[in-house]
């Protein structure tokens, strides 16, 4: 069943609404209650991988009806209005949907939409939160988690498929983002990264939505077959990271495939001139490990982040 | 006067990104003036420019004291201004939350740690900048309200107003904070208008600062004063929001004093002209902040006012 979780009328002819579809199996019995997950994508208006869970997860449940016991909240638009646009933020407020929440419901606009969906999604028993990086950087599917709720959200995380769970250090300005404000009242919310944004990775897709299902099956809500999750690599210490960033600008042109391990001084790209016909800068690996951010936009300025790699010995290799 | 490169990226095929500095007098760095960071704060800009040429004049006269220095960064955004964008100009980020900086981290990461390693070697800070919303203010001195915030030294610039701000999340990254976190005093400086040029106000903020400096004996200056500043918090004002989307009819300026009940604007419906909606003042005020883009949002605060 199609929900409008909140609406308001645009200045011109039209109404905003951010609406959910509601799938529900099963009644509560005595002090039961049914179990809810809430899967939830599009505050970034450029971020697309979610586009296609949303879907291939009610095609596996409507397959099999019989199978759930719960509730599953599905809200594929939480930024309809930046979906439609090709744009990051809310237009017309310049402002990333991600940092006003948990939003006011006597605010402007934005902060009570931003309101009214933490009043509608509040009281999951588990919330998937999914992001698609951005334009410039694809993501190997990976779960991230504020430090200060890891003991929670990681047995969670380990359910879900991803190949990748980090756990990152406490930030004052992240306490402003859906999943902090959800994690903060008791809603366990898991933070989704995957692929790129403007595009879908169908395989990503396919991935994490064996993990949701997965999930479900742990919370007791879904009785059909699932697949085995496999186990993530799971970094706890801000120094597994390794971050590479443009010594120059330019344009660059990765040499390896993403997701692969890297031996100290491999090359993983290199930086061009195009008017000069040079090679500006060669990026390597600075030690063993894996690479799990690449870059995917060429056009690159000094300091743009060119990759992410985990060292060896958090990854195994 | 000694114009410097406060920070430099190599551009690839634009000319290179640089932060201009300017300096003026000698010794102790005193006080540093940072326009906008933010490609579509035309004001703050103007201002800034205007300063720029008002220090050479203060320089050439020696009217900044001996063992004092007085830098001015008209913009830390040039980049973006030139494409008419307001954030950074390849991947929409804002400076202004990226403070203190990250010398070895993203683009306006490394921007802002260049400018920040050169700004809080200064005693104080000034930074002219805008709302995240549109509109127009009564000029005003923002501060975050932290155990080193100076009342009493805001009250120097002479505004109407010193407004402190109860520190949200996102703040921690801006410059105004991180100034503050440095132990040096730090004021935002808010004129009235962000898009556009306003000459007035724009010479009201250029006789504020050189009333504050010389009060600080930074430079010799006598001319007004200012007014002397009523000091409130954020939380005190009052907001007016909108019920109704539409095109906004403002019925009356910022500054304006009102009495409770006066219609103070319009929601106009786009289409067939009907007055969808009055908004009046809920309490005898003055209008400290009114929307100013032609078209309004539902629940979208248009007015801030201080009660009298």
């Amino acid at each position: 069943m199609i929900k409008t979780v909140a609406r308001v009328a645009l200045p011109v002819d039209e109404m905003l609404s951010i609406k959910k579809q509601r799938i529900s199996s099963g009644r509560s019995t005595g002090k039961e209650k049914l179990k809810r997950i809430s899967v939830v994508t599009g505050i970034h208006g450029d971020e697309l991988e979610g586009q296609f869970v949303a879907y291939e997860l009610q095609r596996r449940i409507n397959a099999e009806p019989d199978k759930l016991c719960g509730i599953v909240d599905i809200y594929p638009a939480m930024n309809p209005l930046g979906i439609d646009s090709i744009t990051r933020g809310i237009p017309a407020f310049d402002l990333d949907m991600n940092r006003l929440f948990p939003g006011n419901i006597n605010g402007n606009m934005t902060e009570y939409l931003a309101a009214e969906i933490i009043k509608d999604v509040k009281g999951s028993d588990a919330v998937i939160d999914i992001h698609a990086s951005n334009i410039f950087l694809t993501e190997i599917p990976q779960i991230r988690i504020n430090e200060l709720h890891q003991d929670r959200l990681v047995p969670m995380a380990e359910k879900c498929n991803v190949d990748f769970i980090w756990v990152h250090g406490a930030s004052t300005v992240l306490e402003s983002t859906f999943a902090y404000s959800l994690n903060s009242v008791g809603t366990p919310t898991l933070v989704v990264e995957m692929g790129v944004g403007m595009r879908i990775t169908k395989s990503y897709g396919e991935q994490l939505t064996d993990g949701i299902l997965s999930l479900m099956k742990s919370m007791g809500m879904w009785s059909g077959e699932t697949k085995e999750p496999r186990k993530p690599i799971v970094s706890t210490d801000w120094r597994d990271v390794i971050y590479l960033n443009a010594s120059v600008g330019g344009i660059f042109v990765q040499d390896v495939q993403h997701w692969q391990s890297l031996k100290e001084g491999e090359v993983i790209g290199r930086i061009l001139d195009p008017l000069s016909g040079k090679v500006l800068d060669t990026v390597t690996a600075p030690e063993d490990g894996l690479l799990f951010t690449i870059r995917e936009y060429p056009v690159v300025d000094e300091g743009s982040l060119i990759g992410r790699m985990l060292k060896k010995d958090v990854c195994g290799l | 006067m000694n114009k410097k490169t406060v920070y430099k990226i190599k551009g690839l095929y634009r000319d290179d990104f640089r932060v201009t500095g300017y300096e003026f007098g000698s010794g102790k760095r005193s006080v540093c003036i940072v326009g906008p960071c933010r490609g579509n704060e035309m004001q703050q800009l103007y201002v800034c420019s205007q300063l720029v040429k008002k220090f050479k004049q203060l320089e050439e006269e020696k009217r900044i004291k001996k063992g004092c220095k007085v830098l001015i960064i008209p913009t830390m955004n040039s980049y973006s201004y030139n494409i008419q964008k307001r954030f950074w100009s390849t991947d929409g980020t804002d400076i202004n939350r990226m403070f203190p900086g990250y010398d070895e981290g993203e683009t306006t990461q490394r921007i802002a740690d260049g400018v920040f390693r050169e700004v809080s070697k200064y005693d104080i800070g000034i930074q002219f900048t805008s709302f995240y919303m549109p509109g127009e203010f009564m000029p005003h001195i923002r501060m975050m309200k932290t155990e080193n915030c100076d009342v009493e030294m805001a009250k120097q610039f002479g505004l109407p107003y010193v407004v402190l701000k109860n520190i949200q999340p996102f703040d921690t990254t801006t410059l105004n904070y991180n100034w503050q976190v440095w132990d040096k005093q730090a004021f935002s400086f808010y004129t009235t208008t962000t898009k556009r040029i306003d000459r007035a106000s724009a010479g009201m903020a250029i006789l504020s600062i050189l009333s504050f400096l010389a009060q600080q004996g930074i430079v010799k200056y006598q001319g007004p004063m200012g007014v002397e500043s009523e000091v409130i918090e954020d939380t005190d004002l009052v907001t007016v929001q909108t019920a109704r989307s539409g095109l906004f009819e403002g019925l009356v300026n910022v500054g304006d004093e009102v009495k409770i009940g006066t219609p103070i604007a319009n929601i106009v419906d786009p289409y067939d002209g009907d007055i969808v909606e009055t908004l009046y003042a809920p309490c005898d005020c003055r209008i400290f902040f009114e929307h100013s883009d032609p078209l309004t949002y539902a629940n979208t605060v248009v007015f801030k006012l201080v009660r009298i």
